[in-house]
């Protein structure tokens, strides 16, 4: 490990700093900065580029302008990849948000049921994408899975055959994994909210549902937009889950950008348009996080308490 | 953990500062947030059930026996059959790529925290700090054919170390976040006083920074051990040949070789995660504090 050899010593530091002594502290840096830089900057100015060549994955790169992006503008693939990971993006919002937050509340409260339920819900959060995906398929089986065994027509469907079945489990799925995490969040949200709020409020005569209303639901705001932003940016990378589960089947069904791009690239060696997708994707996601930092009207990691 | 709370509602107003405010007096059970919670748990292990008791029938009774019913003769031939298709390799793999990457990602992560920490107010280091910062908001999967080209260029394509170096990366923007914020903790007398002493920065670091801010230090590795040991994209794209994958990618080929065999493939299932469930099993609390890192502070 480069970890605690001293660089410091042998040369001047690459900017002053203001401290007297700060020679030894941007060297520092250094390590973590080089790998960043070659593994994650360098790439994202490299994609950029690719998106102006022409390589098929293991020949030469040829420089060829805008053939990329006029192939990749003028596919109706593009329009339907978007389109499918807006619907993936805000179904799985819908779906998770509320369902975390009233968990999350629930675990916040009640120390009793807390220590039962959180040892098993948690499980899915650790388990890699992979894995799910697979044991899912295997579950979902028209055939052989739990449905089919357990005789209920009701649950043996062709789950992953039906364009709107097969969307309908990626975000139930997505779900299964995700929720306990963003219950997670809330809790640790939930419980930061006073107790004092609460006496006022009951002082004033609320109940229950108008004190979630009231005080709950906009002391999580900050809990909320954490949350969302993970949750919206999250699912701009739901690679591993779809691509298992259903490839972006059935036909292009559930065929998200990420996987459009993985598609393109690795599975047809257009590399150039694959890049401009991966362009396309990183404007998402940027775009994304801004909007959803503005909504939040300042930093979301910053403390989650308002008017306490 | 927390299991040894008593169960006793209490009035907070008699309860330390610290209560939580759960059993306000006079309050009404949460219904609704129950029946969702339960109904979730119910909806978290019925999967996860049959996983485990499918696992252990063998395949020739699977299609006939009740898939809810735990199997009348338990076998081991299913965990059999993975652990005799290379599984030990993978899991070794597995094991060298996320160590490989943890540990040198969160030195070098820690080193660059304190630095930022320490001397935020020079232009370098608050440039370095931004691009961190931006890294954060990237999709960084967005960036992996470029990765894939710098691998090749590397000649380190279809290799363990071509799947760390990107780890390492990729791990490096949130870990630098979670500690700096830790380390922003650390009393500023405390860094005077050891400055008066005479330690270097590099002293202060691992004496001071360093045995202060060990929680934070866990969360971040166990977080980024669990992103890599489960991370299916990089060996996907990066590796070619079987002796060079890691356990996600080996479960999806194995799958996909072994799809008839249900009870086969969950077992591998298991299989790849039972270290993780070991683990959580040892360090629940540890490790929910690592996935959260950084965003429930």
């Amino acid at each position: 490990m480069t970890a605690f050899a001293p660089p410091a010593r042998t040369g001047p530091p690459p900017a002053a700093t203001r401290e007297a002594r700060g020679g030894v502290l941007p060297w520092l840096a250094v390590p973590a900065l080089v790998i960043f830089v070659g593994f994650g900057v360098i790439p994202l100015i490299g994609v950029l580029f690719l998106s102006f060549t022409s390589w098929d994955g293991l020949g030469e790169i040829h420089l060829s302008g805008l053939t990329s992006w006029r192939a990749v503008l003028a596919d109706p693939g593009l329009p339907h990849a978007l389109w499918v990971t807006f619907l993936v993006m805000a179904a799985s919002w819908a779906f998770q948000t509320p369902a975390s937050i009233l968990i999350g509340v629930f675990l916040a409260g009640r120390q009793r049921y807390r220590a039962v339920l959180a040892v098993v819900f948690f499980i899915p959060l650790l388990l890699s994408q992979a894995a799910i995906a697979i044991a899912y398929k295997a579950l979902l089986d028209p055939n052989f899975g739990l449905g089919a065994g357990l005789h209920i027509d009701l649950l043996s469907q062709d789950w992953l055959g039906r364009p709107v079945l097969a969307f309908s489990t990626v975000i139930f799925v997505v779900s299964w994994q995700f929720i306990p995490f963003h219950s997670l969040i809330y809790q640790g949200g939930a419980r930061q909210i006073p107790d004092s709020m609460y006496e006022a409020a009951e002082l004033d005569g609320a109940g229950r549902v108008r004190k979630f209303f009231s005080i709950t639901l906009p002391q999580l705001k900050y809990t909320i937009i954490t949350s969302s932003t993970l949750m919206v940016v999250g699912s701009l990378t739901f690679f591993d889950l779809i691509f298992v589960l259903t490839a972006g089947g059935p036909g292009d069904a559930t065929r998200v950008l990420a996987l459009d791009m993985y598609k393109r690239g690795f599975q047809a060696n257009l590399m150039g348009p694959a890049s401009a997708i991966a362009v396309i994707l990183v404007l998402v996601g940027l775009a994304l996080a801004l909007l959803l930092r503005r909504l939040g009207g300042r930093n979301p990691d910053a403390s989650q308490l308002e008017g306490a | 953990m927390s299991v040894t709370q008593t169960t006793k509602r209490e009035p907070t107003a008699t309860s330390g500062t610290h209560r939580r405010p759960q059993g306000r007096s006079g309050e009404r059970p949460n219904w609704l947030g129950a029946a969702v919670s339960w109904l979730w748990l119910a909806v978290v292990i019925v999967p996860i059930y049959w996983i485990v008791i499918t696992s252990f029938k063998a395949q020739s009774t699977y299609y006939a026996s009740n898939p809810l019913a735990p199997p009348s003769e338990p076998t081991l031939a299913n965990y059999k059959m993975v652990i005799e298709s290379d599984f030990p390799l993978y899991f070794l793999n597995s094991l060298i790529v996320t160590i490989g990457a943890v540990v040198p990602a969160v030195a070098v992560a820690f080193m660059a925290a304190y630095a930022i920490v320490r001397g935020g107010a020079g232009r370098f280091l608050r440039g370095v700090n931004s691009l961190f910062l931006m890294g954060l908001a990237i999709p960084l999967q967005a960036t992996i054919i470029p990765v894939y080209l710098i691998i090749i260029r590397l000649h380190l394509y279809d290799s363990l170390m071509g799947l760390i170096l990107p780890s390492i990366a990729f791990a490096i923007p949130l870990s630098v976040l979670v500690l700096s914020n830790f380390i922003r903790d650390v009393p500023k007398e405390l860094f005077e006083s050891m400055r008066l002493d005479g330690a270097s920065e590099v002293t202060t670091l691992w004496r001071l920074a360093f045995p202060l801010t060990r929680p934070a230090v866990v969360t971040v590795t166990i977080y980024n051990a669990l992103t890599i040991w489960n991370g299916f994209l990089l060996p996907l794209i990066l590796t070619q040949s079987p002796d060079k994958r890691t356990l996600p990618l080996a479960l999806w080929s194995f799958q996909g070789q072994f799809s008839v065999n249900v009870p086969a493939v969950l077992a591998s299932v298991v299989l790849t995660s039972l270290p993780i469930l070991i683990l959580y099993v040892v360090g629940r609390r540890q490790l929910l504090s690592g996935l959260t890192a950084g965003f429930s502070k």
